[in-house]
């Protein structure tokens, strides 16, 4: 059956792909100017008029970008950081989940509810800040991946999980001598793949753009993760200042190239930053759906 | 033998809980460790809140500092920037209520319409990319947009004649909230329909073909079925907005307003948090706001809640 189209209904049509169109132009363009302006020379930028494709295209922002020692020091801070924290975050969680799913354990009600009361109780700010500065985790690595190594919301999705796998499996391995930690290990985790992949792509996400945390709690320059300082990079709007954040060999190369601007050295130090990002997510795509929905099914 | 499990279960039921306990320690030593962390991490902050009773001292801790009541409450209510803050915190919470909260939707009816599913996949790839973002980044992309520099709306501007001089965007308190809101509208929208699209889903064809047959328009039927059909989603996360409300957001106001000439417009209780807290060590003081947005949150979401339940959609 196919009923033509009534005028109303073509204008409609019409006006929703124009209306979709128009969006994702704007939501791709302020990225792809960005992209645009690394790649082109900074006093051509500085000219105005690069918009959608680099008019002098050069290679010297990212040149200076990596050839900055504390700029390169602060990706692999934010690359162990997120591996580390990814890693950790997930087999403690789904250690935990795995323990709440056992019926006989004594006291399930009572961790369940504690649990729960978090979701809807925080102590906010400042109390959490006191309380790191009193754990003695400021200016320490383990600052990254402590607080958040258990996620009660990444919990209660990995229990539900745990909870639809089919019975008969614990059963059976009990039955051929495996303890619980066997249990987890051997029949459980392998069988988890999934719904990890789609725990760990969100939790090393909030890992790779967390700046706040790091700005609060990290003095020592060696500490601090890429977001960080490109925010600080952002901050400072003169180009002295940007430049007082680069290392003196940065410094001196910087001097010796002249078409370099504050601007394009912002937007290279940005791509770098969004470049890992950048990189999974054409393939991650279907896993941020299911995340979502995970999480609106049991909301 | 499944007659004999049951009775195992039975009596392994019957001993005291301390036997059973000790017999699972191996279980119960996968559930203490997180435990304990949630106890350090979730609710020591929690009690921590009482310094907001106090005038914390950091080398006495909060038992050795003195109690003074609800001296940072009144000290807050009393400040002439109590009254600034408020006003920030609900106009930049409604503005977010109306127009961040429902543009999704919208996408998300929209996309519905389109037949064509090599282009919903276009669209919905490249609007769901700015969700994972660092606001670090978003804000620097506003930065670059809206410079004066050779930002590419004042370049647009200009060459349409609409302005002159390029504009400084970013530094006018009159445009701060337009930018704001249009920066979480531009983060969030492709993300937020994915909800929405999957409970579009869930929709009965059989439901628009009855109202085509009835001579509803496509146009109409996004009124008439799609629209009710997912009312229940939009009602509880419509909720989960309302009881969000003195959080008008910390990071995007933090970043995009960080120039203090914008504090008028720009100061939200969280960020005041922030300033007062971390910038000016007045813990006590900052904790005490803190509590309270947090006490009128918690209001604010049983209320909403009260309201939903007339309705049938409730959280709990």
């Amino acid at each position: 059956m196919n009923i033509r189209l009534s005028y109303g209904d073509r204008f409609f049509t019409g006006f929703i792909y124009t209306f979709l169109v128009l969006l994702s132009v704007t939501c791709l363009y302020p990225f792809w100017n960005a992209v645009v302006v690394s790649f082109n020379e900074g006093m051509d930028t500085a000219l105005g008029g690069v918009t959608v494709w680099p008019r002098a295209f050069t290679l010297e922002n990212y040149e200076i970008v990596f050839q900055d020692s504390r700029i390169l020091h602060a990706f692999l801070v934010s690359v162990l950081r997120t591996i580390v924290g990814t890693a950790s975050a997930i087999l403690c969680t789904a250690i935990f989940a795995f323990g709440m799913t056992r019926s006989e354990l004594v006291g399930r009600k009572f961790y369940m509810v504690a649990c729960i009361i978090t979701m809807y109780f925080s102590g906010g700010l400042i109390p959490t800040f006191l309380l790191i500065r009193s754990l003695h985790l400021f200016d320490s690595f383990w600052v990254f991946i402590i607080p958040s190594l258990i996620s009660v919301w990444n919990m209660i999705v990995f229990r539900t999980f745990f909870l639809g796998l089919p019975a008969g499996l614990d059963e059976s391995a009990r039955i051929d001598g495996c303890g619980y930690w066997g249990t987890f290990f051997r029949i459980v985790l392998p069988l988890s793949g999934p719904v990890i992949a789609t725990l760990a792509l969100f939790t090393a996400i909030s890992h790779w753009n967390d700046w706040f945390m790091p700005s609060i709690y990290i003095n020592n320059e060696n500490l601090i993760p890429i977001q960080t300082k490109l925010q600080q990079i952002l901050n400072s709007n003169i180009m002295t200042e940007q430049m007082q954040q680069l290392d003196s060999a940065a410094q001196a190369r910087l001097s010796a190239m002249k078409t370099i601007t504050g601007k394009s050295l912002s937007m290279a130090t940005m791509m770098v930053a969004t470049l890992p990002i950048i990189c999974v997510y054409p393939f991650v795509q279907r896993y941020f759906v299911k995340g979502v929905l995970v999480g609106a099914v049991k909301g | 033998m499944a007659q004999l499990e049951v009775d195992l279960h039975q009596r392994r039921k019957e001993r005291p809980a301390i036997i059973r306990f000790l017999r699972q320690w191996d279980l119960q030593l996968m559930v203490i460790p997180a435990f304990i962390l949630i106890v350090i991490f979730f609710y020591l902050p929690m009690y921590g809140t009482i310094t907001a009773f106090q005038d914390y001292n950091i080398f006495k801790g909060i038992s050795g500092s003195p109690w003074v009541g609800f001296k940072h409450f009144e000290r807050f209510f009393n400040d002439p920037v109590f009254g600034r803050v408020m006003r920030n915190t609900l106009v930049i919470s409604f503005l977010k209520l109306f127009i961040c909260f429902p543009a999704p939707i919208l996408l998300a009816l929209m996309l519905n319409e389109v037949r064509s599913r090599y282009f919903k996949r276009i669209v919905q790839t490249i609007s769901y990319l700015p969700h994972f973002l660092s606001w670090v980044i978003v804000s620097g992309l506003a930065m670059s947009i809206l410079s004066t520099e050779n930002g590419s709306l004042n370049m647009l501007l200009q060459s349409v004649n609409l302005i002159d001089e390029p504009v400084g965007w970013l530094n006018m308190p009159e445009h701060f909230w337009s930018i704001l809101i249009s920066a979480n509208v531009w983060k969030e929208i492709g993300f937020g329909s994915i909800v929405y699209l999957a409970a579009i889903a869930g929709v009965d064809p059989s439901l628009y073909e009855a109202a085509s047959m009835d001579g509803a328009s496509r146009f109409k039927q996004m009124f008439v079925v799609t629209l009710p059909t997912i009312m229940p989603v939009i009602i509880i996360f419509f909720i989960l907005a309302v009881g969000n409300l003195l959080t008008a957001g910390f990071e995007d106001i933090l970043l995009i307003g960080s120039d203090p000439v914008l504090r008028p417009v720009a100061d939200v209780l969280e960020t005041y948090v922030y300033r007062m807290g971390i910038e000016s060590q007045r813990f006590s003081y900052a904790t005490a706001v803190g509590l309270f947005k947090a006490v009128v949150s918690v209001s604010l979401l049983t209320i909403a809640n009260l309201l939903a339940r007339r309705s049938g959609n409730s959280l709990w």
